[in-house]
């Protein structure tokens, strides 16, 4: 009671909200679940099951499932796309899970092996594996991969182009100067259709060169572009007296920066990372526009079957909740780190 | 804007120059008949996602009018309707993606029209579908033709040829109305659904596919009257005329196998027994017509063996054994008082 009278209603303009947004709540959460849950449908395989229901119809999703994970991957070949998720997902545990013996090992494993792995368990081609063309990628699955390789390549192109900004050499800092603000001042929306429709006809020979190459190629340096500016931040973030004393011990360039500089300057911008690798898992959706059928891509497709039109509420709301976890799951695991990367110096 | 004309004006011009320089090429020269040829594998552009035209299934095959007849043309050329490769296309990077050879026909819903055969570059192989842009209202306000429509607020989606249409129909006929535009179509239809405008227009086809997604669809009717020509074909380059002659041969011996009465269920059949000299032709008993397409003789057999005829892949994505239920109108074949007429193998 003490504690609603000193939180809740504490001022006359305190309680006047308060009241206002528990009828919001009322107003809004009883529907809302009666409209996911309780009037729902569940089971069936058909459009028929859900007739006559108000609520939502969630046997749509349930029947679209596979296509909303694996796209187009044949469904003999989807236990490779569940291995590599799921040896991706037990390396990464493996390096959060404090005490893990072996950590260096894991690391490397999870930064050289693992991609090298997953690239040739969804390709195919080799060791037997009936080859899958990216053409067949989408879904889930292709959200994924088009984030993670941009990633895990926009970090190493946004450092090498931070340390280019801040370089002493002009032409070097006048051509990083010019990418980055070439590259941020475009939409992605237009990157990704330069990248796409664009560069076969500037070189004939790139028609060959996959669209999902093409399309990562755009991402990653688009993305290494924001990165750039994230760690530049970082990197002005770090005392001057650490680049003079790592001088001062004679360190030469790369070394005083791999060692001194750079892991004080990308732990200062931890959650500007994360904020960027977040924005970029959600701008993964746009790849619909140079027809790669991601996640919503798939279910926009779906939502055109003549099977099943008119459950596009039902589509949305999935979409929404898979990006939630994954975004969520991003952030939780940005603050896990912060706290470890910062424990000697917690305030 | 003149900038892109002349951008236009001179991809057109360089095409044709391109043309010109190669002179006239000798029959089954075609380019991208021997890159689909020797890749053993068409490349084809569709929608990505549009109701009995294309669309995946639960299973994620590709399904549709558009779809069916990319099949077609593989069975034609490879003989073997499964070899095709579908890449999904937004209807503003389809051009460009069919000009940079990324495919190698279009079959995405596409209005043949005078500027995209011509400066586009383009040309378009047939009429697949009959398509117009209708009105659909509710059946409460009692309407019965687009004139009584004055002063009416009108939902439609942006970016297409929908709202120029509607503006010079309503103008040419001296009636005001309030168009409300919205980015999809499932938009502007739900705002139509909740009361926001009085009528909903786009293609005919739309219209029907948008009226089954509704519990109540006695409620609302779709206008007679058709305010557009909205012919929907398939494209391909400009200049490549054996492509085109054998995309347009194939959709012409699905035409001609549903007027002959030759189905999926009885072309063996007739292949063997018929004495029905067009059947003998179409299916290659006869004569050498697909050496002139340099195809082998079974060509039209493996067309309507694979896929069907016109008519069965209408009905099975469109028609009635679709949940679309869309009438044949004047997608009926000309001897049944419709549109679609194919010249004679012969």
């Amino acid at each position: 009671m003490i504690w609603v009278r000193k939180n809740l209603f504490s001022t006359p303009l305190n309680a006047l909200f308060t009241v206002l947004s528990l009828t919001l709540i009322a107003l809004m959460v009883p529907p809302a679940l009666d409209w996911a849950v309780f009037e729902a449908t569940w089971s069936g395989s058909n459009r028929q099951a859900c007739a006559g229901r108000d609520g939502a119809c969630w046997v749509f999703v349930k029947a679209r499932f596979g296509t909303f994970m694996y796209g187009f991957y044949p469904d003999p070949e989807r236990w490779r796309v569940d291995l590599a998720a799921i040896v991706g997902v037990a390396l990464a545990a493996a390096l959060i899970v404090p005490g893990t013996p072996r950590k260096g090992l894991i690391a490397t494993a999870f930064v050289v092996v693992y991609p090298v792995l997953t690239y040739f368990l969804l390709l195919g081609g080799i060791f037997g594996l009936v080859p899958v063309e990216t053409a067949k990628w989408g879904g889930l699955m292709l959200t994924l991969v088009v984030a993670a390789v941009g990633m895990a390549g926009s970090l190493p192109v946004g450092i090498l182009l931070a340390l280019g900004r801040r370089s002493s050499m002009p032409v070097v800092r006048g051509l990083c100067i010019a990418f980055i603000e070439l590259w941020r001042g475009v939409p992605l929306i237009t990157v990704l259709f330069m990248a796409s429709v664009m560069l076969p006809l500037f070189l004939p020979g790139a028609t060959d060169l996959d669209k999902l190459a093409r399309a990562l190629i755009g991402v990653t340096l688009f993305t290494g572009a924001y990165m750039a500016e994230v760690i530049r931040g970082g990197l002005q973030a770090v005392p001057r007296g650490q680049y003079e004393a790592a001088a001062a011990l004679g360190l030469g360039y790369w070394s005083m920066m791999i060692l001194i500089i750079l892991p004080q300057a990308l732990r200062a911008v931890v959650p500007g990372i994360v904020n960027t690798f977040i924005a970029l898992l959600k701008d993964t959706t746009l790849v619909l526009v140079i027809g790669l059928l991601d996640l919503l891509g798939m279910i926009h497709a779906a939502l055109a079957d003549p099977n099943w039109l008119g459950f596009a509420a039902e589509g949305y709301v999935f979409a929404g909740v898979v990006f939630w976890v994954l975004c969520f799951g991003l952030s939780r695991l940005s603050l896990r780190i912060e706290a470890k990367v910062n424990a000697d110096r917690r305030r | 804007m003149t900038l892109h004309t002349a951008t236009r004006a001179f991809v057109s011009t360089l095409a044709v120059g391109i043309a010109l320089t190669l002179g006239p090429t000798s029959a089954r020269a075609g380019e991208t008949f021997d890159q689909v040829k020797q890749r053993g594998m068409l490349h084809c552009g569709v929608s990505e996602g549009l109701p009995g035209f294309s669309n995946p299934d639960d299973k994620g095959n590709w399904k549709g009018l558009d779809v069916e007849f990319c099949r077609a043309v593989a069975a034609a050329i490879i003989g073997d309707a499964s070899k095709v490769r579908f890449t999904p296309l937004s209807a503003r990077q389809r051009f460009e993606v069919l000009r940079a050879r990324d495919i190698d026909i279009l079959s995405r819903n596409t209005t043949w029209t005078q500027s995209r055969d011509t400066a586009l570059g383009f040309d378009f192989v047939g009429i697949t579908f009959y398509d117009g842009q209708g009105f659909m209202v509710r059946r409460e306000i009692k309407v019965m033709g687009v004139k009584q429509l004055d002063g009416a607020t009108v939902c439609l989606n942006i970016g297409s040829s929908t709202e120029l249409n509607l503006a010079d129909y309503f103008r040419a006929n001296r009636l005001k109305y309030t168009p409300v535009q919205f980015e999809r179509s499932d938009e502007a239809f739900a705002a139509y659904v909740a009361g926001r405008c009085d009528a909903y227009t786009t293609d005919i086809s739309g219209l029907v596919a948008q009226r089954s997604k509704l519990g109540d669809a006695d409620a609302h009717v779709i206008l007679p009257d058709v305010i557009s020509k909205e012919p929907l074909g398939p494209v391909v380059r400009h200049g490549d005329a054996e492509w085109t002659d054998l995309a347009r041969w194939t959709f012409y011996a699905m035409l001609n196998a549903e007027e002959l009465g030759i189905t999926a269920g009885n072309v063996d059949e007739l292949k063997a027994k018929s004495q029905n000299p067009e059947v003998r032709r179409l299916l290659g008993v006869e004569g050498q017509f697909g050496k002139n397409l340099g195809l082998s003789e079974d060509w039209a057999f493996n067309i309507v063996k694979q896929v069907g005829n016109y008519g069965e892949v209408f009905d099975r994505n469109l028609g009635p054994a679709s949940p679309l239920k869309l009438e044949r109108g004047l997608n009926r074949l000309w001897t049944e008082g419709g549109l679609q007429y194919a010249p004679p193998v012969r």
